[in-house]
């Protein structure tokens, strides 16, 4: 990040090179209940981001030595598809599949209630199909509403949301050039509801203000991703078969 | 759970929704208090019984509870007590002094071998979800015949309708035992059409479970079944 600083990123309109505005998502769209076999699941698709989540349990946590006595522990495994990408990734774990895994169970942990299901876990897996930056937060969006789907009770819908900075400017929800050749990358999972923030990273430098201005553009998107959320989980049960 | 639910219309609710304020009502399951108003904590059904306000969620796992009359499937065999799997998140233990015969030590497997299906009892559960299992009262034992199917662990309270008045009526129309487990199992004992009937009558009332029509979905059945006869 940061180390291409002569191309260019913004139209001298002020556009983005895909003709968005500087506070502009990519058009999302989820789908809850895509896997019959999972206890619940959803596909995300954030731009040309594909994330398919599969919840599983709470089942008894195995093995014995990572139960916790008066809590569940949240098992996630997030993992790119080799075709996800323009270049083959190697399948299997990676250093940064490890550590998405480990970011998104930690903040998926906060807003689950995990005491309810004392030395239970419960398990997690996303799968990325597509890629175009901002995979896990893409991924935390669709572990959200598979976990709604099926049925584990939290606090919230977690929103996995990024803004970043590019040319000096902050933008909302960076593409792969942008994510590529930009400044900064600020991506977090916002609970919506409670305006808590249950994950943060920052990759690149952003001023004070920068980083409240992208905040601001990140707690923007975050409503519109949840009210999106919420109409996925309603399309599949309202006057539908439950 | 869907006991008790009128017919009107009913509100879907997701997880971190204010569904109201709290005061003067009591938080029922899948809602929790916060900041003077409720949150709903599952994806469901909201609804309001006796000033107390819950979730009828879609989907849940089976939590058991001590006296709980659950089918269970042996998973495993040791030399003096079966471990049963119980549709939950971990597997209930039947000791050998709970079980109806006098078992020697070293001698389950000869009663009870893996796969058999049980009726049995929750017998006590600790904080931890250790589930222990008991057959020793009326009517626990074996189940050598007939079918076990499975239900939404949620939808169970619809089959059963009020004081089981819904069951006994599919038993009197298809003419089957059937025996609905608080843990999702169903078993069925019958010919085999009846079998099939009432199999299809289980997932039919199962399936419009938060629908008012399920009355009426029924007497189409029963009319079938009758039908058939």
């Amino acid at each position: 990040m940061g180390g291409y600083g002569d191309v260019q990123l913004l139209r001298d309109d002020g556009r983005r090179l895909d003709g968005r505005k500087l506070d502009e998502m990519r058009p999302v769209s989820i789908e809850a209940g895509v896997l019959p076999a999972a206890d619940g699941s959803a596909m995300v698709t954030h731009g040309l981001n594909v994330a398919v989540a599969a919840v599983y349990g709470p089942m008894e946590a195995h093995p014995r030595k990572i139960q916790r006595q008066d809590r569940a522990v949240i098992d996630v495994r997030y993992n790119m598809a080799p075709f996800s990408t323009s270049d083959r990734i190697r399948p299997g774990f990676n250093r940064r599949s490890r550590e998405i895994s480990k970011v998104t169970a930690d903040a998926l942990e906060s807003v689950v209630l995990v005491e309810r299901y004392p030395r239970s876990k419960i398990r997690v897996e996303i799968e990325i199909l597509a890629a175009e930056a901002g995979t896990r937060c893409v991924g935390i969006t669709a572990a959200a509403v598979a976990l709604a789907d099926a049925g584990i009770p939290m606090r919230d819908l977690i929103v996995g949301v990024a803004s970043g900075k590019v040319e000096d400017t902050v933008v909302l929800d960076l593409d792969k050039a942008e994510d590529n050749y930009g400044q900064a990358d600020l991506p977090v999972g916002i609970l919506p509801n409670t305006g808590e923030i249950a994950f943060l990273q920052m990759d690149g430098d952003l001023s004070p203000d920068e980083f409240e201005l992208a905040m601001e553009y990140n707690f923007k998107a975050a409503k519109e991703i949840h009210e999106i959320m919420v109409d996925a989980l309603r399309r599949r049960y309202e006057g539908g078969e439950a | 759970m869907s006991q008790g639910q009128t017919g009107a219309e009913q509100r879907l609710v997701t997880p971190g929704m204010a569904v109201g304020p709290s005061a003067g009502k009591r938080a029922g399951s899948g809602i929790i208090a916060a900041n003077e108003s409720f949150i709903a904590t599952q994806l469901g059904w909201l609804k309001e019984n006796n000033n107390t306000i819950s979730v009828d969620p879609i989907h849940a796992a089976y939590m058991p509870r001590s006296g709980d009359l659950i089918v269970g499937v042996v998973a495993e065999v040791r030399n003096n007590l079966w471990f049963m799997d119980i549709n939950g998140s971990f597997q209930g233990l039947l000791p050998m002094s709970l079980a109806p015969w006098k078992v020697e030590f070293g001698a389950a497997r000869q009663h009870m071998d893996i796969g058999d299906v049980v009726l049995a009892r929750v017998q006590e559960v600790d904080e931890c979800h250790n589930v222990v299992l008991t057959m020793k009262g009326v009517g626990l034992r074996r189940l050598k015949q007939g079918a076990v199917d499975m239900l939404p662990v949620q939808h169970i309270d619809r089959v059963r309708g009020a004081n089981n008045e819904r069951l006994q009526r599919l038993r009197d129309a298809s003419d089957c035992r059937i025996m609905v487990g608080e843990n999702g199992r169903v078993w069925i004992d019958g010919t085999p059409d009846a079998i099939k009937h009432a199999r299809d009558a289980v997932h039919a009332i199962a399936r419009s479970a938060h629908r008012t029509d399920i009355d009426t979905i029924l007497n189409e059945l029963e009319t079938k079944m009758k039908g058939d006869a």
